[in-house]
């Protein structure tokens, strides 16, 4: 395994000064693992779907002793003392850790230029964003660094950047994949997501990371073994096609891309079916309310008393807001404070508690909706990967990017970004296919068959260097 | 004008768990700081809690004890605000669905009137840790070892009116929950911990009076003085046409007042949601009643039994129940067939007196209820005399050992062997011819002197029922 970790690293350090890629990449650490890797397969032990598979970790991800800093200043310097569930289970299965990667901090954004250090560029053309929260890890696997990658998906962090990075990219159903270990931006929405350049491998990585915790009482119990039975072919399946995910502010190409698909897999036999979603609209409100109230609270325990840079101040109140002042990014403040308003008492009900109840309308509007159906299709975002620095300057610009992904999110459903075309200046596009909870590796079979019928290569993307 | 005092106290108390409420460190009071952390009692990025399944049966026995009604759905919700000792920025606590609500607890006065008082909520939350600031350095120091301990928050409704009976309500609060086995209740360890709401108003008024909360006692005479103090303060402004201010203060031990923390100018905005990180705890009604019968006896129910059935008297009954463990031990020596009303006298006599004197707790004695139970038979058979039993069990208290044992070794076994005895007695006869006379002239109560001789000859060891009929047989009607 020595010479893969050797080819990783080497690809890493030739490519990545132009992709920004890593937060992290400690050589020592994957070299080690290499060999014990090595060790292991000598000893007879050939076990482990993923050995010697190399693999990026999102970095709010902990992996015991390295740098997990979420892209954050107030994580410099804090490592870990424990893995992630995930992080145990991909050990476990023979995979070479090679790094940490950029995201927007705290996963907090769609672009990956959130990062306190650096944005992640889109190995497709380095002058636009890999997409995020989980850019680093999206643009790690399309420059060809790592085979496949773990994000974390809130409000569409995994399936976005897969879109744009032309990678296929799940959001597992709420509760298939443990979140102990990932450090928690929105509690009720954060999901770990497998990435990788196509349906199988991402299944794979799937087969690896999920099934019950009892570390994580949000986890669902059932064995993963049961959520494989009975994955129908694409004959007689259904789709729904929602009036709202066709609008007119969706790119010309991306609306073309979603035509030609809905053909090919009219063509197989599958029959689509008229689904509404006219809840979708509230999705991004009622999004950005549950996720900015739970993040207030979720990131109070970032206050430099245990961890993490200390600012001192004259008195208690002055050392937190100087550490938390210096250490939190705008993007972070922003929502620490929405979030601490619309949880304050006297705006509650009409913010938060509203916006939990809308929360369940829209999960009642998709269960209505997979009553009819057995998936939706629609894109994962309205356009592909956008400039650096065109969005950067507009927060509401960058929130409406989850206006496909949030709604699902919110209902704890599974969704899944496969690569359904290029634009003419070959950047990806992406379908979003969502289905009903549990439903993750039916959502698999029919990316691999979408895979199949555009005949779409899934290969790292030609990275000019040291752009 | 007549004043009245309105007194509600807020009562913490560690559930007597292993392990802390949402991880597994141990639960134990004190340690070395910081040796009982781990990354999820400490708030490290990345963690989750996974809910202690003994503190929520312990929540749900606490709340039948206090005739509470128990919720069958349940949640946990985020108190949010910041201090170093509260590792995640919030505490996990209860809001609008405490698992227990609606109860009540029964006490006593110290004349034996009784008394009730409402239990509004009891809600599970974990502990914080403790924030330390040593004397003249410039900083502080944080312990997370309590951390993540698992609490209930009694609440109890504003219905006590005096410094007595808040003390009596906690005593009856203590003993109950000591009873049901759910706490120490030690409020110098502070695993039980006090906080009153104290108001003044014209009595018989239905207004309740701005109310004061008084916080820092760490004993039920500590809460009597606070409370006395306060009343007194508030009564003497009130009296003065001055206003009370809501205010939160500190009572010092040192000289028995109350000073001012902190002035609540508004209501703390703690931003309370329901923790997404935990999911609705649905409990089985037959698991919840399941736990109600296995509540044991309370400490008032077997007062009331030693009283009724057992024929103690009221002094007993109250000496022996006051701490479970005496009476469970007191329950085994009964258990063994030994009369209630003898049964009594030793464990409150002897027993009590020797657990006073070494200030321990009954489970550290060296010999148990069956020992005594067997010291007791043998005072019932005549081989011990009360006196000679009281010197072999206090042999068997300090070094141990079996009843019979001890008495063998200390040589205090009663001569029940007539053919030693009578050896004994014909000689006391040979020795004192005169005495042997006057009984014999008539002088009946001679006789007595006799027996005494007998029993010092034998050094107590005689009966002295045997000696009389074995004199009486010698010397002839």
């Amino acid at each position: 395994m020595l010479d893969i970790a050797e080819d990783s690293l080497a690809r890493i350090e030739d490519l990545d000064p132009g992709v920004h890629a890593f937060l992290h990449v400690d050589r020592d650490h994957v070299l080690a693992q290499a060999r014990a890797i090595d060790s292991r397969v000598k000893s007879g032990d050939r076990e482990g779907a993923l050995l010697g598979v190399p693999v990026a970790i999102k970095d709010n991800l902990c992996i015991a002793g390295l740098p997990t800093t979420c892209a954050s200043r107030i994580l410099e310097g804090y490592r870990p003392t424990y893995d992630a569930t995930v992080v145990e289970r991909l050990r476990a299965a023979g995979a070479l850790l090679i790094g940490k990667t950029n995201l927007d901090e705290y996963a907090m954004g769609a672009s990956t230029e959130n990062s306190a250090w650096f944005p992640t560029r889109n190995p497709h053309d380095l002058k636009r964003v890999a997409g995020g929260s989980s850019g680093g890890s999206a643009a790690a696997i399309a420059s060809g660094m790592a085979l496949c990658a773990l994000g974390s998906d809130t409000g569409g962090s995994v399936r976005q950047p897969a879109s744009f990075c032309g990678l296929t990219g799940l959001r597992p159903t709420y509760g298939l994949v443990s979140r102990y270990g990932l450090v928690a931006f929105a509690s009720s929405l954060d999901q770990v997501g497998p990435l990788a350049l196509n349906a199988e491998d991402t299944e794979i990585l799937l087969s690896v990371i999920a099934g019950p915790d009892a570390r994580d009482s949000t986890c669902r119990t059932r064995p993963l073994a049961e959520y494989r039975r009975d994955l129908p072919g694409l004959r007689g399946v259904r789709i729904g096609a929602p009036p709202q995910y066709e609008s007119d502010a969706i790119d010309r190409p991306v609306r073309q891309a979603m035509a030609r698909l809905r053909a090919a897999l009219e063509e197989a036999g599958a029959e689509f079916v008229r689904v509404d979603l006219p809840l979708t609209d509230y999705a991004i409100p009622t999004y950005y309310l549950v996720v900015t109230s739970e993040a207030s609270s979720n990131l109070a325990r970032f206050d430099g008393v245990r961890y993490g840079p200390r600012s001192e101040g004259a008195d208690l109140a002055d050392l937190y807001r100087r550490t938390r002042g210096r250490g939190f990014g705008d993007e972070v403040k922003r929502r620490i404070m929405l979030g601490t308003f619309a949880l304050s008492s006297g705006y509650y009900d009409a913010y938060y508690k509203k916006a939990l109840q809308v929360r369940q309308m829209i999960a009642r509007e998709f269960d209505a909706a997979f009553s009819k159906v057995d998936f939706i299709l629609g894109p994962t975002a309205p356009t592909p990967a956008f400039n650096i620095g065109e969005k950067s300057s507009d927060p509401l610009q960058l929130y409406l990017c989850d206006v496909f992904t949030a709604p699902s999110s919110l209902a704890g459903i599974p969704g899944l970004s496969v690569p359904v075309g290029f634009t003419e200046s070959r950047l990806p596009i992406g379908a979003q296919i969502l289905g009903p909870p549990g439903s993750d590796f039916r959502i698999l079979r029919l990316a691999r068959d979408v895979e199949r019928l555009l005949g779409i290569e899934n290969r790292p993307a030609e990275v000019s260097r040291g752009a | 004008m007549e004043l009245e005092a309105v007194i509600g106290l807020e009562v913490h108390v560690q559930l007597g768990t292993r392990s802390k409420l949402f991880c597994a460190c141990s639960a134990e009071f004190g340690g070395t700081p910081n040796s009982r952390i781990c990354p999820i009692c400490t708030g490290q990025p990345g963690v989750l809690p996974v809910l202690n399944r003994e503190a929520l049966r312990l929540a749900v026995l606490a709340g039948h004890a206090l005739h509470c009604t128990i919720r069958t759905h349940t949640k946990f919700d985020r108190k949010n605000y910041f201090y170093p000792d509260l590792p995640k920025g919030y505490q996990i606590s209860q809001f609008d669905q405490p698992i227990a609500y609606h109860g009540d607890l029964e006490f006593q006065m110290d004349d034996g009137t009784p008394r009730r008082a409402g239990i509004t909520r009891a809600h599970l939350e974990e502990d914080a840790g403790k924030a330390v600031h040593p004397e003249g350095a410039t900083i502080s120091l944080v312990d997370l070892n309590r951390a993540g301990i698992p609490l209930i928050e009694i609440v109890g409704e504003p219905d006590l009116r005096s410094p007595a009976e808040a003390g009596a309500y906690l005593t009856a609060l203590r003993r109950t929950l000591r009873y049901a086995r759910v706490s120490e209740c030690d409020m110098e360890k502070g695993s039980m911990r006090c906080d009153a709401n104290v108001s003044i108003r014209t009595s018989g008024s239905e207004r309740l009076g701005t109310k004061v909360e008084v916080k820092n006692m760490n004993s039920i005479r500590n809460v009597e003085h606070a409370l006395a103090f306060e009343i007194e303060r508030q009564k003497n402004l009130l009296l003065a046409g001055e206003c009370i201010i809501q205010e939160t203060r500190s009572f010092r031990d040192a000289d028995g007042t109350t000073v001012r923390m902190r002035v609540k100018e508004q209501a703390d905005d703690y931003r309370y949601f329901p923790d997404p990180d935990l999911p609705l705890f649905e409990l089985d009604p037959s698991w919840i009643e399941s736990i109600r019968r296995l509540l044991p006896e309370s400490y008032r129910e077997r007062r009331r039994r030693y009283e009724k059935d057992l024929a103690l008297s009221d002094y007993d009954a109250e000496v022996l129940t006051e701490d479970r463990e005496v009476s469970d031990w007191f329950e085994k020596v009964l258990a063994e067939g030994v009369a209630p009303k003898v049964a009594a006298n030793w464990v409150q006599g002897e027993i009590l007196a020797h657990l006073n004197a070494t200030a321990a707790p009954i489970g550290t004695l060296r010999i148990g209820p069956r020992d005594l139970a067997e010291l007791l038979s043998m005072v019932d058979a005549g081989e011990l005399s009360q006196l000679a039993a009281k010197k072999v069990l206090k042999e068997m208290l300090s070094a141990g050992g079996r009843a019979r044992d001890c008495a063998q070794s200390l040589d205090l076994l009663q001569m029940r062997d007539s053919s030693e005895l009578n050896a004994i007695v014909d000689q006391v006869l040979r020795e004192d011819p005169k005495t042997v006379a006057d009984y014999q002239g008539g002088k009946k109560s001679a006789i007595n002197g006799l027996i005494g001789k007998v029993m010092r000859a034998s050094r107590g060891k005689g009966d002295p029922q045997v000696i009389k009929q074995l004199l009486a047989e010698r010397l002839g009607g």
